[in-house]
């Protein structure tokens, strides 16, 4: 964190929404900045350098989706968007120019800080700015060796296939975060199978199988439905 | 390049048989019982059959039988349903005949209508009964009938030219040939002449008579052998068939066809009905052809119209015809056959041997030997064949007559006049010119009245030239005596050579004539083509149609076309003669009829379907001006081109109709799609805000009181409600506009249920889910959002009205995936037993008035979401307590082949 007190910046037009919003994260500590249209959203971001951006993805002056390509010009710093719309594809297109986690309107203070929280745990900017990973993590009873290519749950050694571990290693890098099939694809298998979802679909359903209680009722390994999935560490 | 041996089944005869069996199946099944003569038992036969097949329980109903009063055929009638026959009135008297509407009504599974040569009474639907019985077996029943060999048409000649007694009812043989079941009914001569003198076959009072005009036993014996030699014909066809079928000999041969020749004098009939068993024989495609030379162009009207009915009986026994033009007849029509790949010429015997053979030349069979040496030719002998021909159309020929005899008058009359002004005109150079110039000027004259008028008046002409130069020019003048010889040759010279110019210019304005109809019809047919192209109305096209068949064929035309509902429109302003319901015949039967058709032939109008490509588009009707245009073949095939071209058009605007309805329909979807996404919109900010307020208040600092935060509670709580049910309602406004668009993809079902679940925690607020999925469950094809909105319809329902634990059960088949959700609560309310179904029906609870908040329109979504992935939804009551929901999706094999390394 560059702040002795985190800062966020709320972009939503929205008075009502961005008055709860700001009250919620000033009583989690954060100083919180407003902005009701994309260019004076674009403005605060750039001359506050926040640690969190929550964006409105229908902006009167703009479309959401610009702010997020423009933001990631720039910084990696996370953000939450917030979306009136149930269709997956805009999710899945914010997620993919950038954002980190989506709320569907309506949504609860409770939901709103939990994805807060999820995003900022996430270790930073792994492997983008050379700092190396943390070789350990853990979630529920498992732990990931990273650097002894090692997975265990409940302190047995779990065996799993190349692209399993890769698998689960790309989710661990990003825990917290959802990840569209896109991105998931990618850093698996490569830029060539894109659009071979039901790859993902049985190697998931392999992991949890073998690192989940019961892998119909994950605890850790969810599923976006129709937009990927999310590594829940909290 | 290697020859392939005759072992492949030619797929034009492949394709008609497929054809001929679509149609079969639909069609009802004809059986006929075919006799030699009058007597043999048909009707007996037929009689007996119906009675088997009614005690085997089938329908069968008599439409028609003629008993001849022979009892015991009567007999036979006892316990067999029948039809009572139609009431006609005719001039004054009351006829009884079949009542083909009764019959078509009744739907018999077996219909007998026996005597399939008899003419219908004037005025009935068809002229023909076997065009009833047609009619019968295109509406599906089963019909059998009876006939003798002498009914048919191509034996009628043959026949007649045996017993020296004509029938003037007969049957295509075509009915015949298309017969599913052809069964012969076989008595000896001697046997048929002991029933004869028993008074079995025709009331005693007619007995006599009829044995010695026809029951001679030489004509039965001949008979005999023709009806048996026919039977054979057809059980050959058979085994063809069958044969071809099976493909277990190659039995399809390349042979050519025939093509018969129709000439101008008598006897054409008879070339025509042998071309035509000919054909049937050798099971191959026949043609008839008339070529209409410059002489056979004045013949009188009555002349002309025998070739036409001849060209017409042709065409009912199943050639195509062609009407061509040409100075040498044997050439044209040998250039035919080679066109048509024909190998078999059949013409008729020339009526005038002897002396007149070498004034006329060689005869026709000569001159087509020598011009196509590698044809058959076969030479039909004479047959007296009165049979009468078509006389619908010959009202108007005498009209006709009158109009080419005053045009003729008016041509000789200006060779007179013609002749009278050259010698007035000559008269004066006759100081300046020699004799011989003045002979140029008589000459000119006769060539002019040979190009404006023909061959007629040209001779007039020229002998009146001759005289004229004779009598006023050479010495002694005004006298036809001629002082010097030599003056002979100059008139035989002027004669033959006005004569000759006379044949010659006939010959080519005739030509001239031709082509200029021809041109004229191609550009009629290419203009039409033109402004049909323009039409975007079927208005236009009506009118554009209307006009074209009025250039084409005078008189009056109109043009039906069909509304929305494929009903036809009748006419605005209906003309006096015009008959609507013979023009939705017409549409209906996809068939011509009226004026020169078989059907309803008595009719003022000739009424043709619109054929198009997918479907009749509506019905053309002429009043021609001339009626026997009707009958030349030129002139229907270009009524048919005109016909198909307004057809084509009608379809073409009535697809731009319905693309137009398409790109509205696009747009209005478009619109509601933006309008929901609006409400969507504007609904969910202001909840956002209300529950998120409401969530705010609760970690207020310092805290609420208990009751406030009570109250901040329920206000978070029922603003959800409210999102849950704006979420239903616009999902449901979604999935009723029609089109759901399905997003399906290989989803792995125990995802859908995990994350079903997670979204449930709400609604199912701690109470526990129980899985029951198989380790290998596949991969499955559906709508993962939608999929899941339906499991957490169903949970949310589970926690609403039954008891935990809830249970989630997967299962595969083959070919189906089995999703069930159940609880452990009271079940469904007794009161739905046995109507289940209607919990899926829009705002519809379990109970009627109830605390449990909701609307019911989560399981309708449900119900609309497996629909659209054509499953099934159920509801019951499990064993051991608790309802049970039920899905069932179809599945297939997922995609096999995952890459483990890459």
């Amino acid at each position: 964190m560059s702040h002795p007190v985190p800062v966020a910046v709320v972009i939503e037009d929205e008075p009502q929404i961005r008055r709860f919003v700001r009250a919620a994260l000033e009583a989690e500590g954060w100083q919180v900045f407003e902005a009701d249209t994309a260019q004076r959203g674009l403005t605060e971001a750039g001359t506050r350098k926040p640690d969190l951006l929550v964006l409105d993805l229908g902006l009167p002056d703009g479309d959401g989706l610009d702010v997020i390509r423009d933001v990631r010009g720039w910084s990696a710093v996370p953000i939450v968007v917030l979306s009136a719309r149930t269709d997956e594809a805009d999710k899945i297109a914010a997620l993919d120019a950038g954002a980190d986690d989506y709320l569907t309107k309506p949504f609860g203070v409770g939901e709103l800080l939990a994805r807060v929280r999820a995003n900022l745990r996430r270790p930073r900017g792994a492997g983008a700015d050379g700092t190396p990973e943390e070789p350990l993590f853990s979630f529920g009873e498992v732990e990931v060796d990273r650097q002894a290519r090692l997975v265990r749950r409940a302190g047995a050694e779990v065996h799993l296939t190349p692209i399993e571990y890769r698998l689960l290693t790309v989710l661990v890098s990003h825990a917290g975060r959802v990840l569209t099939h896109r991105q998931l694809l990618r850093e698996v298998w490569g830029p060539s199978h894109a659009g071979q979802n039901h790859y993902l679909r049985i190697y998931m359903g392999h992991l949890r199988q073998k690192l989940e209680a019961d892998p119909a009722q994950p605890k850790h390994l969810l599923t976006e439905t129709a937009v990927g999935y999310r590594l829940w560490v909290g | 390049m290697a020859s392939f041996p005759d072992s492949r089944p030619d797929p034009d005869e492949l394709l008609d048989r497929l054809r001929g069996e679509e149609e079969k199946a639909r069609r009802g099944r004809l059986r006929i019982y075919f006799g030699a003569s009058a007597g043999v038992g048909k009707t007996y036969a037929m009689l007996s059959a119906a009675q088997r097949e009614r005690k085997a329980g089938r329908d069968v109903l008599v439409g028609v039988v003629e008993t001849h009063g022979r009892s015991e055929t009567l007999e036979l009638l006892a316990g067999l349903a029948q039809l009572p026959l139609r009431e006609v009135a005719y001039r004054g008297r009351t006829l009884t005949e079949f009542d083909l509407d009764a019959a078509l009504a009744r739907k018999p599974a077996v219909l007998l209508v026996d005597e399939l040569a008899h003419s219908n009474v004037e005025g009935s639907r068809h002229a023909k009964r076997w065009q009833d019985v047609h009619e019968l077996l295109e509406a599906g029943i089963d019909v059998w009938s009876a006939v003798n060999v002498q009914h048919l048409e191509s034996l009628n000649g043959t026949v007649g030219a045996i017993t020296g007694i004509r029938v003037h009812e007969t049957v295509p043989d075509t009915v015949l040939d298309g017969a599913d079941e052809i069964i012969l009914v076989d008595v000896t001569p001697d046997e048929l002449m002991a029933r004869l003198k028993a008074g079995k076959v025709y009331m005693p009072q007619q007995a006599e008579r009829a044995a010695q005009n026809f029951f001679r036993k030489g004509n039965l014996i001949a008979l005999r052998e023709i009806a048996l030699r026919r039977t054979a014909e057809h059980v050959e066809d058979d085994v063809r068939s069958y044969r071809v079928e099976k493909s277990i000999t190659p039995v399809w041969n390349t042979e050519g066809a025939i093509l018969a020749c129709i000439g101008p004098r008598e006897g054409a009939e008879q070339t025509v009905r042998t071309a035509a068993r000919l054909a049937g024989q050798l099971n191959v495609r026949w043609h008839a052809a008339y070529v209409e030379t410059p002489r056979l162009q004045l013949l009188e009207v009555a002349s002309r119209d025998r070739i036409l009915a001849v060209i017409q009986l042709a065409e009912e026994l199943g050639a195509a015809t062609a009407v061509l033009t040409g100075g040498d007849a044997a050439a044209a029509l040998v250039a035919q056959a080679q066109q048509l790949n024909c190998a078999t010429l059949v013409v008729g015997r020339p009526q005038r041997p002897g002396w007149r053979a070498l004034w006329r030349g060689p005869s026709m069979t000569r001159r087509l030997a020598m011009l196509a040496p590698t044809l058959d030719i076969v030479e039909v002998g004479h047959a007296d064949s009165a049979r009468r021909l078509a006389r619908a159309v010959q009202r108007s020929a005498e009209e006709d007559e009158a109009a080419v005899w005053r045009g003729k008058l008016a041509g000789y009359a200006w060779a007179a006049a013609a002749s009278a002004a050259i010698t007035v005109l000559a008269h004066p150079l006759l100081n300046f010119f020699d004799l011989a110039n003045i002979v140029m000027l008589f000459l000119l004259g006769t060539v002019l009245v040979a190009l404006k008028f023909g061959r007629g008046p040209a001779a007039l002409a020229a002998f009146l030239n001759v005289a004229a130069f004779d009598y006023f020019f050479v010495a002694p003048r005004l006298s036809f005596a001629v002082s010097d010889v030599q003056y002979l040759v100059t008139f035989g010279v002027m004669l033959v050579v006005g004569l000759l110019t006379g044949q010659l210019t006939a010959g080519l304005r005739f030509q001239a004539r031709i082509a200029a109809s021809r041109e004229r019809r191609a550009q009629s047919l290419f203009e039409l083509a033109r402004d049909l192209s323009a039409a975007l109305l079927s208005e236009q096209v009506v009118e554009l149609g209307e006009a074209a068949a009025q250039r084409n064929f005078g008189g009056q035309a109109l043009v039906l076309a069909t509304d929305g509902h494929d009903q036809l429109l009748p006419p605005a302003k209906p003309p006096a003669d015009f008959d609507a319901s013979v023009a939705d015949w017409v549409f209906r039967n996809e068939q011509p009829a009226g004026l020169a058709t078989a059907t309803l032939s008595a009719q003022a109008w000739h009424y043709l379907p619109l054929k198009a490509p997918m479907r009749v588009r509506g019905v053309l009707a002429v009043k021609p001006a001339q009626a026997r245009w009707l009958l030349i073949p030129e002139q229907v095939q270009q009524l048919e081109t005109l016909a198909r071209q307004v057809a084509i058009a009608l379809e073409r605007v009535h697809y731009v109709d319905v693309a137009q309805q398409a790109v509205v329909q696009m747009e209005s979807e478009k619109l509601r799609n933006m309008l929901l996404a609006a409400i969507s919109h504007d609904v969910r900010t202001p909840l956002t805000a209300l529950i998120g307020l409401a969530d705010s208040l609760q970690r207020t600092a310092p805290p609420l009181s208990e009751e406030q935060s009570q109250a901040a509670r329920a206000i978070a709580g029922e603003a959800r409600h409210l999102s849950a049910l704006v979420n239903n309602l616009l999902d449901m406004a979604r999935l009723q506009s029609g089109a759901v668009n399905l997003r399906s993809d290989w989803q792995s079902v125990e995802e859908i249920v995990g994350s079903a679940i997670r979204q449930a925690q709400h609604a199912l607020a701690g109470r526990a889910v129980v899985t029951a999925l198989p380790a290998d469950l596949p991969l499955v094809e559906f709508d993962a959002a939608l999929m899941e909105r339906v499991l957490v319809n169903l949970l949310e329902n589970a926690a609403k009205y039954g008891q935990p634990p809830i249970e989630v059960r997967a299962e595969v088949t083959d070919t189906a995936l089995l999703l069930a959700v159940r609880d452990h609560g009271p079940g469904l309310p007794a009161a739905l037993k046995g109507r289940e179904q209607e919990l899926f029906e829009k705002f519809t609870r379990g109970e009627a008035e109830s605390a449990t908040p909701g609307v019911g329109l989560g399981l309708a979504i449900c119900q609309a979401v497996v629909q659209a992935h054509r499953g099934q939804i159920v509801a019951s009551n499990a064993a051991g307590g608790g309802a049970e929901f039920g899905i069932t999706l179809p599945r297939r094999p997922p995609p096999q082949g995952l890459p483990e390394t890459v």
